[in-house]
């Protein structure tokens, strides 16, 4: 079952470089990042239905950092909520798969707007809040960065979550350690993540954000948590899986050139055959 | 005189068209923060519990909560004081909400210079100019109690965002439970030919009440209530201008970007003709009793008569 999850890990990232090749624009370092944490969840942990994404029974992912789009897109492709191949309109004139997340342009599987960062998570409350009034099991999940927990709108939701005891609602940091302007304890210092979360009255789960086995403990754990709601803090590494973009600051938004992304999809070929 | 038929805040008007909608419709959540008796909230959590939340101070919150029940299913409605519920939360009301075009409904208390005492920073002057800018959103500006549960009820069955101006203080009711009301659709109060005083929220009434002056005068005044400041009723502005070939607006807000902006927009693009703006004028307020504010800030029938005879002289 990992070798299945770990195969589509890597076709997902082949996916975002080649998306992001075709586009010449976007987000390599955060989506390569995000990859496992969302495979893991939509490929083993989440209610979805790709012929249904709308279904009310579903689960709900809201990507709170927009800019890893990218993954979440090749994803949803890899789900058929639609062809592969729309994967390359990716930032084209007309295309459902804006820079990021739009949920006006009816691509299916995109539950808000997203990548002003900070908001994701009060969504996410507000969602969780919704399930348990109507008395509904449906779990929510809200992916976030580490850069992102900078944001004050974060700290209002992450005290609501806690004080409507919303046990659906699982919180997941990427935690790359990494920003726009360089390392994240440099531009403005988050930690300690653990106990803040922890002081607000949060279940902790700490994780390595690649190993997939790791993460499908804390997606398991997660949903026997009762009272609480859960955050997964996931050390992870930004642009994982391409070896010169590794915890590298400047690959967050920034494309390689054409003899790079072969090189990169050369290395992501021979990683994926090595398995 | 204008007919009063009582004296009573609008903001109830806000509270009791919730209650409506909840006996109506169980997907209304109501959502506050910590002002909920301030903003006449209290009765819909009194009666339903079970869809009343309140997040505490922390209107980013608030807005993203809304956001989720709106994806949730729900009708969510949330409301506070207008600068804080449309201020602090703005990018949330713009990049959530608007641009995933969800259908959540923000109500605006404590609008405009009446507020008083509490001062500048509890005045909400700049709502309606920050609201009707964001694509989707619709703007209401009630007038009285009545208008203000209409106003409510019908945000309800519209789809998508609305913002709902209401306010603290006692105002006269000169509408009637029978008296039309359609998002989107101007009503003429008062006909006349000279001039048209197109007003929005509590200058209807001062509007209404600068005709009676005029009309001593031999000015025959037409007075329109533009309630629907987005979308707004371009036709009854044209046709106005047509008919009047002159126009004085007035609101309880700042000038810039406001309700005489947005009528403007309308005049300037298809039938340009003098306009006079009765608002504020670039200034903040500051405390004292309301109605010496609405005089001092010259927000009051005797300011708008000025400005209809101003704008006479420039037909």
């Amino acid at each position: 079952m990992f070798l299945d999850l770990k195969t589509m890990c890597t076709r997902v990232r082949r996916d975002i470089i080649k998306m992001l090749g075709y586009a010449n624009s976007g987000h390599p370092g955060g989506s390569l990042s995000s990859v496992e944490l969302i495979v893991s969840l939509y490929f083993k942990h989440m209610k979805f239905n790709s012929r249904n994404p709308q279904d009310p029974k579903r689960d709900y992912f809201i990507l709170s950092k927009g800019h890893a789009c990218p993954a979440l897109y090749a994803v949803l492709a890899h789900l058929k909520c639609f062809n592969i191949d729309e994967l390359y309109t990716l930032r084209k004139t007309g295309s459902r798969l804006q820079g990021h997340p739009a949920k006006d342009r009816g691509l299916p599987g995109i539950e808000v707007s997203t990548g002003s960062l900070g908001y994701g998570l009060s969504v996410g409350v507000g969602i969780a809040v919704g399930m348990k009034q109507a008395k509904k099991s449906n779990k929510v999940y809200v992916l976030m960065g580490d850069g992102e927990q900078q944001e004050g709108s974060i700290w209002e939701s992450v005290m609501a979550a806690a004080h409507f005891k919303l046990d659906n609602l699982c919180a997941i940091i990427d935690d790359n350690g990494l920003q726009i302007d360089g390392a994240t304890k440099d531009i403005m210092n988050i930690e300690p993540l653990n106990s803040k979360y922890r002081a607000f009255g949060w279940n902790i789960i700490e994780i390595n954000g690649h190993n997939l086995n790791e993460i499908n403990n804390a997606y398991t754990k997660f949903k026997k948590e009762k009272n609480k709601p859960t955050v997964i803090i996931a050390k992870t590494i930004k642009g994982k899986g391409i070896h010169y973009m590794e915890n590298l600051t400047e690959w967050h938004g920034k494309v390689p050139s054409k003899e790079l992304i072969i090189k990169a999809l050369k290395e992501i070929e021979v990683s994926s055959s090595m398995k | 005189m204008v007919e009063i038929f009582e004296r009573k805040a609008t903001r109830f008007g806000f509270g009791k068209g919730l209650v409506e909608l909840g006996k109506r419709d169980p997907n209304v959540f109501v959502l506050g923060a910590d002002t909920i008796s301030s903003v006449a909230i209290n009765n819909f959590k009194e009666i339903f519990p079970d869809r009343f939340l309140n997040v505490g101070i922390a209107e980013t919150n608030l807005l993203g909560m809304a956001a989720g029940l709106a994806i949730a299913g729900f009708i969510p409605f949330v409301s506070t004081y207008g600068v804080f519920v449309t201020g602090r939360p703005w990018e949330q009301i713009r990049t959530t909400i608007c641009y995933s075009n969800l259908n959540v409904k923000i109500g605006g208390s404590h609008s405009g210079i009446m507020v008083g005492p509490d001062g500048a920073t509890h005045q909400a002057l700049e709502d309606i100019a920050i609201m009707r800018c964001i694509p989707r959103m619709k703007v209401i500006v009630p007038c009285d109690f009545i208008e203000t549960k209409k106003a409510v009820i019908a945000s309800a069955y519209v789809d998508g965002p609305v913002y709902i101006r209401y306010g603290r203080e006692n105002t006269p009711i000169f509408t009637k439970n029978d008296s039309y009301f359609e998002i989107g659709k101007a009503n003429t109060l008062r006909d006349g030919k000279d001039v048209a005083i197109m007003a929005s929220g509590t200058m209807v009434y001062e509007s209404l009440s600068a005709a009676e002056i005029l009309e001593k005068k031999g000015i025959k005044v037409k007075v329109i209530n533009i309630h629907t400041i987005k979308p707004i009723d371009e036709k009854a502005i044209i046709n106005a201008a047509k008919e009047c070939g002159a126009i004085v607006t007035a609101e309880e807000h700042q000038i810039y970007g406001g309700f005489g902006s947005a009528v403007a927009e309308v005049l300037c693009k298809n039938f340009p003709v003098p306009i006079e703006m009765i608002g504020i004028n670039d200034r903040f307020g500051e405390s004292d009793y309301g109605a010496n504010l609405m005089k001092r800030y010259g927000l009051n029938d005797i300011s708008i008569a000025e400005a209809v005879l101003k704008v006479l002289k420039r037909k």
